[in-house]
């Protein structure tokens, strides 16, 4: 196989770029409302609300991108789109990690026992935890460096949590709303897709290098 | 969507025509066969092109109002979309007029009324009322209406009538909603019929001086303020007296989320969310949610002795 491994250099400053765009919007958004004009609708009329609900969902579509890139890689056999898992990855964790010091913020006080309360008392908001608790040891073992210090294997086994986040996720996502709503389920839909796509034999094996990519 | 800048010249059509023939344009657009063209001058989304209403201030309150176009652009209407901007942006196909609607089941004299006659015989008042939505956040509303106790003595209840349903229109043309089965259409509501009767229930036809714009309920809906707003339902056609706790469209969906009575109640949490503070739109900190919605010392003994966690 021709070695065309090197990522082409625009690749991974888009997905950066793609994953930071939503967080740009809302700090926009809340930079005109406090400075600009106190009456914007641009975050709605409720713009806490909005803030907490757009920071959720983004976290959701980006660990859906995240688990996206190993399928598509399957399918493709194109190795640069790999070097999009850690990048898209850490974007999930950083909205997920923004997600709940919002709701933190301004539902609880910052009282971490009232989190605590509420995750034992709420599904709801344990399966939200539940899913960024599974991406805290990730994000923390991001670097080659706990790669080498973990061992390969061990790292991908911790890894696999990342399944566990988004099933976590989605079901979070799909206890919020009221009535039956679509949206959630398509969500819970592609992730399983997702999912299942690893389960099916991977025919061609790539030429291995002795580290696991990162 | 075209904008054309108006000429300082320009008196607005109201100011220049009858307005009665005014407030009749629709029908008289309808009439050249102008309805389904969806032009944004029908589209009674936008507050400022409704018609003004009279209206004597009865209800006041000490609080600042939550500004109109927050009122008019954060709505729960699933009828036009399940996005709080939803309704503001789609319920340009519905049309409030003509509208009529039906009250009976178990009354002696039944009633038809066409809205937009019956708005002009009546006196209407002003009531600005706090607004509870289940979600956990509040506005602060200048809802013009009439008490629902006037209507509801006019078609005289049989003794028999112990609760009163309200039906939302259900029309997938008007209401593109409809089309997904976010609940079991169409929208129903109910009251206990002494809860009806109370002063404060209130049936809405405008809101901040003028008509109701379409996203906030039009031509009529229901104001009950010491309920969650899901309560008060909206585009009104049907208003029946019946003698068993009607079916109603939330509390079918999860009856162990939105109860029959869901009087506004810090004490009992929604399962997913506390209920004891809410964020006033506009403001960024919660502020504590008070029982019955701040209304307890009028409505309090509609539920004397009645377990309320039981009866939430």
């Amino acid at each position: 196989m021709a070695r065309l491994n090197a990522p082409p250099v625009w690749l991974k400053p888009a997905a950066h770029l793609l994953a930071a765009l939503p967080g740009l919007w809302l700090l926009a958004g809340w930079a005109e409302l406090l400075w600009l004009d106190p009456a914007s609708l641009r975050l709605s009329a409720d713009p806490v609300a909005h803030t907490h609900n757009a920071l959720g969902l983004q976290a959701l579509r980006l660990l859906i991108a995240t688990l996206a890139v190993t399928p598509l890689f399957r399918l493709s056999r194109w190795t640069p789109i790999m070097s999009l898992r850690r990048p898209l990855g850490l974007w999930a964790f950083a909205y997920a990690a923004l997600h709940l010091a919002f709701y933190l913020a301004m539902e609880l006080d910052f009282s971490l026992s009232a989190l605590w309360r509420e995750a034992l008392k709420k599904p709801f908001i344990f399966f939200g935890l539940a899913a960024f608790l599974s991406l805290l040891p990730l994000a923390a073992t991001s670097t080659r460096r706990a790669i080498k210090a973990l061992g390969g294997r061990r790292w991908q086994a911790l890894h696999r949590l990342v399944y566990v986040a988004g099933i976590a996720a989605s079901i979070h996502f799909i206890l919020r709303v009221k009535g039956f709503q679509p949206e959630p389920y398509l969500y819970a839909a592609l992730l399983i897709l997702l999912l299942a796509a690893r389960l099916l034999p991977n025919r061609k094996r790539p030429n291995r290098a002795p580290q696991p990519t990162a | 969507m075209r904008f054309h800048p108006k000429p300082g010249w320009l008196i607005p059509e109201r100011d220049a025509t009858p307005e009665s023939h005014w407030l009749n344009r629709r029908q008289m657009a309808a009439a050249m066969g102008l309805a389904g063209l969806a032009h944004p001058l029908l589209a009674q989304t936008d507050p400022a092109a409704l018609a003004p209403l009279k209206a004597k201030r009865t209800i006041s309150l000490g609080e600042d109002l939550t500004p109109l176009k927050a009122v008019t652009s954060y709505n729960n209407f699933y009828e036009f979309g399940l996005d709080k901007s939803d309704p503001s942006e789609r319920a340009g196909t519905l049309r409030p007029s003509p509208w009529t609607v039906k009250v009976g089941g178990l009354v002696h004299k039944p009633l038809t009324l066409d809205v937009d006659q019956w708005i002009g015989k009546l006196s209407l008042e002003e009531r600005l009322y706090r607004m509870r939505c289940v979600e956990g956040w509040s506005m602060a509303i200048p809802w013009i209406g009439f008490p629902l106790a006037g209507l509801l003595k006019a078609v005289e209840p049989l003794g028999s009538a112990k609760y009163v349903r309200f039906t939302t229109l259900n029309d997938p043309k008007q209401m593109p909603g409809l089309r997904l089965p976010a609940l079991d259409w169409p929208y129903r509501e109910g009251l206990r019929l002494d809860e009806a009767m109370h002063p404060l229930t209130i049936l809405a036809v405008g809101l901040y001086g003028r008509r109701l714009p379409n996203q906030n309920g039009a031509p009529l809906r229901l104001v009950v303020p010491w309920k969650y707003g899901f309560k008060s339902a909206k585009s009104i056609v049907a208003i029946d007296l019946v003698e068993r706790q009607p079916l109603t469209s939330w509390n079918q969906s999860q009856p162990s989320e939105y109860g029959f009575y869901s009087n506004v109640n810090p004490d009992v949490d929604h399962p997913r969310w506390s209920q004891s503070t809410e964020r006033r739109i506009g403001e960024f900190r919660k502020r504590p949610t008070l029982p019955f919605n701040g209304y307890g010392e009028q409505v309090a003994s509609l539920y004397r002795g009645m377990d309320l966690a039981k009866y939430f």
